[in-house]
């Protein structure tokens, strides 16, 4: 049990200091910050964190990643969240990607991932469905065989960035025959083709990231099925896992708990700061508990991933804990925000009034419920637990 | 960066665990804590044999050196078995106390006895108004020539009763809450002017009040400088926490696959009850909370002696308090009328669960200590 930092690690982590020091996060911070530029920001610092090589901690170096362990990812990500830079988008780095190298064509390696990696193309995920979300594998959306193209009909939901999306890796149905898992194939399907559809779906938090995506008579080549056919539930299970160890955002986390620590020193009740409310106190240091045990709770599943095992059914501990966390943070922030938790923008802003994280509390509170939600919702992940973890 | 288990550690947790399997059922604990001193000489002497009682002992004490990490492998084991013995109070409170304060000259004299399961001790340091307080002593030591005089009473003092030797902490300046002024002494258990007065607490083990009167102490029995024992009563109280949370996450631990199989095994509408969504859900939440609760004392463990260790020691004990309340509730409801009779081992578990919390400051005590560092500039 050692937890310490070798020469190497700390030479590591002052290159990774030094490097948010000089990168230019308030600029591109601010760019996303905002809807219209959300996109153009989200690319600029990608491109920024590709030209130095680091764009894919974790991806093995043979395609272009940083091959890094898992305590270096763990130094970047403290660094990252430190220096309060954006994390990169999900979809294409830390979903497809892997899935991409793990499961694909040679050919298909070389199409996607350079493109995947230097942000060429904007990703996004055709898992839900109307009449499939927590049970994913009774999905509808067809892929019938036309010579050597797939012919999909049927559409996606809750589809995140879909309206600025060139690709979608979907997951559509091949086969009726046995279980419903057992028919699902894999398919990458370029946004531009004939026949689909983008509809925005508005959100409580007033910011467009939702939507629906219909496919009618959607021809896909076949050679951008992924691996075989009717294996694609194999493939989409592996990314699944992934996308539990992501959501569970612990360093963000820690930054956003240091920020209610940084305003609940400053704002006042009466004669006394919020930070000297004793039920506040209750409520801060209740999550604050939390949140250094899921640090190490992490740190122990990437403990793990580094002797060869994968992130398996522990991936669902983070996901619980971690969004239960967020959500806590979350409430405790608009809490503290109090009356002007509520401010919709105006001809004065939150900003304007002196409560600038106001805005920010309301903004991330109504988008933080759907942390319980995606990703398989926490019922969900506790079913997994109770079936793979405890056996029941 | 790791959390395996070392060579040793590995044997160490073997041999506690083979112990535990093999000569400590429950039946045997019950008899064990229900004897005059709430433990049994002869699993004493097996622990001596085995070179339990040198796990925590530095080697300049004659003891095998082991970090934090050994005793936390050891404590947890010991938890699952639910093991009535004093380690906590003669190990690690008397014996660490010796071992950290004592001149070279005096150590051996104490901790070689100790080590060989011969010396019983116990720390002396609750009073009847400190509650959570270790700095709040009324009790005196006045200095007269080449002696200390004790006057006042030591509450709850685990092994009290059958311990040779006690540690005593009592004010030699300063007022009622000073952290400045406070002195340790090793005095004989058995010396004139020594009076003590045993009882059970709900975990069985046996704790007494202790009254000091007019007691004559040589000066040579200091531990350390006079006034300056605080410091030392901190630094091995805390290691001592680590130690009773390692033993209450193996109670929790217990508590939550004793559940899961009692479930499996129970069955009512004519299926195991542990196929009810509602009772999985509720499963997976203390499987959860055991897991992060062993992620705090992992952490706080790789954090002794670093900038990061008492911010993790008061978030382990908090949740330590918290999840071990809501682990212990959840298993007596899982179990059903069952749970709540003194025949099943859960209650017993629960209760020494109960007892720990209120060991070295409760839940709502370390959540208020955590806020303190945290939430000041």
């Amino acid at each position: 049990m050692d937890i310490s930092f070798s020469a190497e690690e700390l030479a590591f982590r002052d290159q990774v200091r030094n490097f948010f020091k000089q990168a230019p996060v308030s600029e591109v911070t601010a760019l996303i910050a905002q809807p219209d530029t959300f996109k153009e920001g989200t690319i600029r610092w990608q491109k920024h964190l590709y030209a130095q090589g680091w764009i894919a901690p974790t991806w093995p170096v043979e395609f272009g990643g940083a091959g890094w362990t898992p305590t270096q990812v763990y130094i970047f990500e403290t660094e990252r969240v430190a220096a309060g830079a954006p994390d990169v988008l999900p979809f294409g780095l830390k979903m497809v990607g892997p899935v991409i190298y793990t499961f694909g064509t040679e050919q298909q390696k070389h199409r996607f991932l350079p493109r995947i990696l230097a942000s060429d193309d904007w990703w996004c995920q055709g898992y839900s469905e109307p009449g499939a979300g927590s049970d994913l594998a009774s999905l509808k959306t067809r892929a019938e065989r036309d010579g050597d193209h797939y012919i999909v009909n049927g559409s996606k939901t809750w589809t995140t960035g879909a309206h600025h999306a060139d690709w979608i890796f979907c997951l559509v149905r091949t086969s009726n025959a046995g279980r419903p898992q057992q028919g699902i194939s894999f398919l990458l399907i370029n946004m531009t083709s004939p026949g689909i559809t983008v509809r925005p779906i508005p959100t409580l938090n007033g910011v467009h990231s939702l939507n629906e995506v219909f496919f009618d008579n959607v021809r896909v080549p076949i050679e951008n099925r992924i691996g075989d056919e009717n294996k694609g539930w194999t493939y989409a299970k592996s990314l699944l896992a992934h996308e539990r160890t992501v959501i569970a955002r612990v360093a963000d986390s820690k930054r956003r708990l240091e920020q209610i620590r940084q305003h609940a020193l400053k704002e006042t009740q009466g004669n006394h700061v919020m930070a000297q409310d004793p039920v506040f106190r209750s409520r801060f240091s209740e999550i604050e508990a939390e949140l250094m045990a899921l640090e190490y709770t992490e740190l122990r599943v990437l403990a793990a991933q580094a002797n060869g095992q994968g992130p398996g059914a522990e991936s669902s501990l983070l996901k619980i804990k971690g969004t239960q966390v967020q959500q806590a943070i979350h409430e405790l922030a608009i809490d503290l925000a109090g009356p002007y938790g509520g401010i919709i923008e105006g001809s004065l802003t939150s900003g304007d009034i002196g409560h600038e994280f106001g805005d920010q509390a309301r903004k991330d509170y109504m988008y933080g419920r759907a942390a319980t939600i995606y990703g398989g919702s926490n019922e969900i992940q506790k079913n997994i637990t109770a079936k793979h973890v405890l056996g029941l | 960066m790791h959390f395996n288990l070392s060579e040793e550690q590995a044997m160490l947790q073997a041999s506690s665990a083979r112990f535990i399997a093999q000569q400590y059922p429950f039946e045997v604990r019950q008899q064990d804590v229900a004897r005059a001193n709430g433990f049994n000489p002869a699993t004493w002497a097996t622990f001596a044999e085995l070179g339990w009682l040198s796990v925590p002992i530095s080697e300049a004490g004659g003891g095998f050196g082991g970090s934090a990490a050994d005793t936390m492998v050891l404590m947890e084991e010991l938890g699952k078995g639910l093991v009535a013995a004093p380690y906590l109070a003669t190990v690690m409170l008397f014996g660490r106390l010796i071992d950290l304060g004592a001149p070279e000259s005096l150590k051996k004299s104490y901790l070689e006895p100790l080590i060989a399961g011969q010396l019983q001790g116990a720390f002396a340091y609750q009073e009847r108004q400190s509650r959570y307080s270790l700095s709040d002593v009324k009790t005196t030591a006045s200095r007269k020539g080449e002696n200390y005089v004790l006057s006042g009473e030591k509450t709850l003092v685990m092994n009290g009763a059958g311990a040779d030797q006690l540690i005593v902490v009592a004010r030699t300046s300063g007022g009622q809450f000073d952290t400045s002024g406070i002195s340790l002494f090793v005095i004989d258990a058995n010396a004139a002017g020594v009076y003590t007065n045993s009882y059970r607490l709900m975990d069985g083990q046996l704790v007494a009040n202790i009254l000091l009167d007019n007691l004559t102490v040589a000066a040579s029995q200091l531990l350390g400088e006079e006034g300056k024992g605080y410091e030392l009563i901190e630094k091995v109280v805390n290691s001592a926490v680590l130690a009773l949370s390692a033993e209450a996450l193996g109670i929790m631990n217990k508590l939550s696959e004793a559940t899961q199989e009692y479930t499996k095994a129970r069955k009512q509408f004519g299926a195991p009850i542990s196929s009810f969504q509602v009772l999985q859900h509720r499963m997976v939440d203390m499987f959860m909370a055991c897991e992060q609760t062993r992620s705090l004392l992992y952490r706080a463990v790789c954090s002794v002696e670093t900038s990061d260790a008492d911010r993790s020691l008061h978030a382990l004990k908090l949740m330590i308090g918290r999840n071990g309340r809501m682990i212990g509730s959840e298993a007596i409801q899982l179990h059903g009328g069952m749970g709540v009779t003194d025949e099943l081992d859960v209650g017993h578990y629960v209760k020494r669960l109960m007892v720990i919390n209120t060991l070295f400051g409760d839940a709502d005590h370390h959540q208020q200590r955590l806020a303190q560092i945290s939430l000041t500039k």
